[in-house]
């Protein structure tokens, strides 16, 4: 099938200072994914076009981007899924830098912000595993999901508009944290986010459920952090 | 302008075995990571099934089981004084991973879950074994995560982003690389007392591959360039599952839940090639008995691939001609629900990519280029080695798919490379530093970024020369075809002259982008220059190989040859040229025999 293909571009160092979209027909299957376009017009057409790649399958979190106007992983949107007139943009919120690729170290900086590591140093007198039953994994394994391609935390019109409000992807991995078992660090981070920049930011417009190419629950993620610190913490 | 920046240990690429090596590292010397991408981009991240460990938590499981399992995968070309090292450490570190967060999956009692996987076994009753300790089917991806935060929980520095293009040297001792910033597009030096290569594999040699974009055999290529040798670089490992046209990997983890292979006939065509273990056969005797199905017409529909089924009715259709029993002694039935909630990412790519839910119908799959056995010679404690009596290389470290210790030999078990790099990563990280304590920065040389400059403006100084895609994709369909799961005297000598035809022409390539910012045009044509280095060394070094050893299968020497073949290759790059040596297998308790599943 015939698809119209709509790249955005900008790139102040070859003078295309203002954001403008490069169009292409190409030739190609109802399961190709974005992906495969976007290299096909790279390696045929135009090489500049910049965007960040690699496993191609969903799982390591380079390609978000905007297909008609919705944050994908561009290797997991296929064309008989958003149809054959396709916009490709970069997320929103986070400086471009080139074409798809923007700068991405205040989404890490936020990520950081949260101590993202177990805080427990008492290991067991054996040298074993610290015992964790199914039920206490099942209540924070879902946010151990997150690929951090910041899908969410773009989408996120809060996010938009607040410089301070540390995000959904940061929450997601504050919240994987805070309700495991094994970690004895939950007050301090949830005293992190009561505080302005935290949970409390978000308006639950659901956007990052619906970005996220992990169908990680994030905005009820997000609602179990703020009842956290509201009950005052969380029983394991 | 070249900035050089100064660090006591230098440590190349974020995956499994750079984070785990500077976790280890930034404990004794100022250690920074260099990689070409965000740390969690690594494609340790798409490691599924598990890492394998005698634990022992459900059933019976022995330290030296899971040693001598490793020495038969290998085909007996693993050096087993090192297979015995990491198959002791592994129940020390996968404790360690859970310490430091891990969220395992968890059995009743709390303890890590464990599954099956191929060639792993209960060595007394023959049978397979619960090994390998897993995180659902995202073990890799938890493994990769938990690292990463405990760097950042332990404030190691990271450049992200930055792409080593070269190692440098100073008398036969490594003392530095030389990196691109993505961002600026400027040259970098990082002077270093240590350097630990890890930067993982190069599966983008062949055209149907599970490996990312990124995995490009930089790490090869780079060593090869100045001048050390590639070990064992004839087995690469084709993973027997791969999605059909895609590549994209489905866990053994899926057959060690109970899912078979099905072929065009409908029947479960793995009895006849492996009667004991079965579907749990090693990857190179499942990957050769797909091909030989499909060869025979038996593909479904007579069509290139097969099915893998763990519909739940068929999982227990089988386990129930096996009388395949739980741990507490009864018969091992599954559901859709209970399959759903260990195998979900697989769910997920059937889905989206195929289009079926694999809970309903059954997979197509074909086998994918997965991993290299081969890469950078090193000792058992990560130090790379520059020739067949094994000279240590001071200063340069290697761990992870990168490197060849050897512990898979010609044939990797799965879980194997999880557990190697964890293994290999901490070694590597703990003797990089304990070196850099005792050792003085070597004097760089004058222009440390010349031989980056040349590489670079070779490309830059073309246009309308050859394109990236085209001496790619020439590339990979001549290795896939002649120098994939079978391989004949024929096929290789005609992909060694193809190889080499297409290195002449790369000379000529050319690029669009000519600017600095994020000029990734730049770096995929130096990428394709690394592949096709390793993939003629690869070439070369399996024509020399007259015999069938685990991942390299010939069907002229149909049969392994212990007298004259049981050695490690040793491949040294000169131009075009590639001149090979061998040294011999460490053997200690377990002789060579005939190997059956």
């Amino acid at each position: 099938m015939l698809v119209y293909l709509k790249i955005y571009r900008y790139n102040p160092e070859a003078g295309r200072n203002v954001p403008s979209f490069d169009t292409y027909n190409i030739e190609a299957e109802p399961t190709d994914r974005v992906l495969d376009l976007l290299e096909h017009v790279k390696g045929n057409v135009d090489g500049t076009i910049s965007f960040r790649r690699s496993c191609a399958h969903g799982v390591c979190g380079s390609d978000a981007m905007r297909i008609n106007g919705r944050n994908m992983l561009a290797c997991k949107a296929l064309v008989k899924d958003v149809g054959t007139e396709i916009t490709v943009e970069p997320i929103l919120g986070l400086p471009v830098l080139k074409d798809m690729i923007v700068d991405m170290e205040p989404f890490f900086n936020s990520y950081k912000s949260l101590m993202p590591f177990l805080i427990n140093e008492d290991v067991p007198a054996d040298g074993k595993e610290r015992r964790q039953t199914p039920e206490q994994l099942e209540r924070f394994e879902d946010t151990t999901k997150c690929i951090l391609c910041a899908a969410c935390t773009t989408s996120c019109p809060v996010f938009w508009s607040d410089e301070q409000y540390v995000g959904p992807a940061t929450i997601v991995n504050a919240h994987r944290f805070i309700f495991d078992s094994r970690d004895q660090a939950a007050n301090t981070r949830l005293e992190i986010l009561a505080d302005h920049g935290g949970a409390f930011r978000c308006r639950t417009a659901f956007n990052c459920t619906e970005a996220c190419p992990r169908e990680i629950h994030v905005t009820q993620a997000i609602a179990e952090v703020k009842n956290a610190i509201t009950s005052g913490g969380v029983e394991h | 302008m070249t900035q050089t920046h100064q660090h006591e240990v230098i440590i190349v690429g974020a995956g499994g075995a750079g984070l785990m090596a500077a976790l280890y590292a930034s404990r004794g010397a100022d250690t920074a990571v260099l990689s070409k991408l965000y740390p969690t981009r690594s494609h340790t991240g798409a490691a599924q099934g598990g890492i394998g460990a005698a634990l022992g938590n459900l059933e019976p499981d022995k330290v030296e089981w899971h040693s001598f399992d490793t020495v038969k995968g290998s085909d007996y070309l693993g050096d087993q004084d090192a297979i015995d090292y990491m198959c002791a450490q592994a129940p020390e570190v996968v404790y360690e991973l859970e310490h430091m967060g891990l969220p395992f999956s968890r059995n009743a009692d709390g303890t890590i879950a464990q599954r099956r996987f191929g060639g792993h076994t209960n060595n007394d009753t023959k049978q397979p074994v619960l090994r390998s300790c897993y995180a659902a089917d995202r073990t890799g991806h938890m493994i990769l995560q938990t690292l990463y935060q405990n760097c950042i929980k332990n404030k190691v520095h990271f450049y992200d982003e930055f792409h080593v293009l070269d190692l440098l040297m100073n008398d036969g001792v490594a003392n530095g690389v030389v990196a691109v910033e993505l961002a600026t597009g400027e040259l970098h030096v990082f002077h270093a007392k240590s350097v630990v290569f890890a930067t993982g594999g190069h599966g983008r040699i062949w055209e149907l591959t599970s490996n990312a974009y990124a995995y490009t055999g930089d790490g090869v290529a780079i060593t090869l360039r100045r001048g050390l040798p590639a070990q064992d670089l004839e087995f690469f490992q084709f993973h027997p599952t791969g999605i059909l046209k895609l590549g994209i990997l489905i866990t053994e983890g899926v057959r060690g839940e109970g899912g078979v292979l099905i072929n065009g006939k409908g029947e479960r065509f793995m009895e006849r090639y492996a009667p004991t273990v079965k579907d749990l056969a090693s990857r190179d005797v499942v990957s050769r008995s797909i091909y030989l199905e499909i060869r025979d017409g038996n593909g479904i529909k007579g069509d290139r691939y097969v099915h893998l089924d763990m519909r739940p009715e068929v999982v227990n259709h089988y386990a129930e001609l096996d009388g395949r029993k739980m741990p507490d002694g009864t018969p091992y039935r599954v559901t859709g629900e209970q399959l759903l909630s260990k195998v979900p990412d697989i769910v997920d790519f059937c889905r989206t990519y195929l289009g079926i839910d694999p809970i309903k119908e059954p997979m197509p799959i074909q086998p994918t280029a997965h991993y290299a056995m081969g890469g950078i010679p090193t000792n058992m404690h990560g130090q790379a080695l520059s020739d067949a009596k094994g000279t240590i290389v001071p200063g340069l470290f290697a761990a992870g798919e990168v490197a060849c210790v050897s512990v898979h030999g010609a044939n990797r078990l799965g879980t194997n490379s999880l557990l190697d790099l964890v293994v290999f990563g901490k070694e590597a990280g703990k003797m990089a530093a304990e070196y850099a304590k005792g050792a003085d920065y070597k004097p760089l040389e004058n222009n440390p970024t010349d031989f980056t400059r040349q590489q670079l403006d070779r490309i830059l100084g073309k246009s309308g020369g050859e394109k990236i895609v085209t001496l790619g994709e020439e590339m990979k369909t001549k290795m896939m075809d002649d120098v994939g799961v079978f391989r004949t005297a024929e096929g290789m000598t005609s992909a060694i002259e193809k190889m080499r035809e297409l290195r002449e022409r790369y000379k000529n390539i050319s690029v669009d982008d000519h600017g600095k910012r994020f000029n990734t045009d730049l770096l995929n044509a130096w990428e394709l220059g690394c592949l096709l280095d390793v993939a003629l060394a690869t070439a070369v070094s399996a024509e020399a190989r007259p015999e069938s050893r685990g991942a390299h299968a010939r069907e002229d020497f149909p049969k392994r040859n212990d007298t004259e073949w049981l050695k490690h290759t040793l491949a040294w790059m000169d131009g075009n040229q590639v001149r090979l040596e061998y040294k011999p297998v460490t053997i200690t308790k377990y002789e060579p025999k005939e190997r059956v599943y």
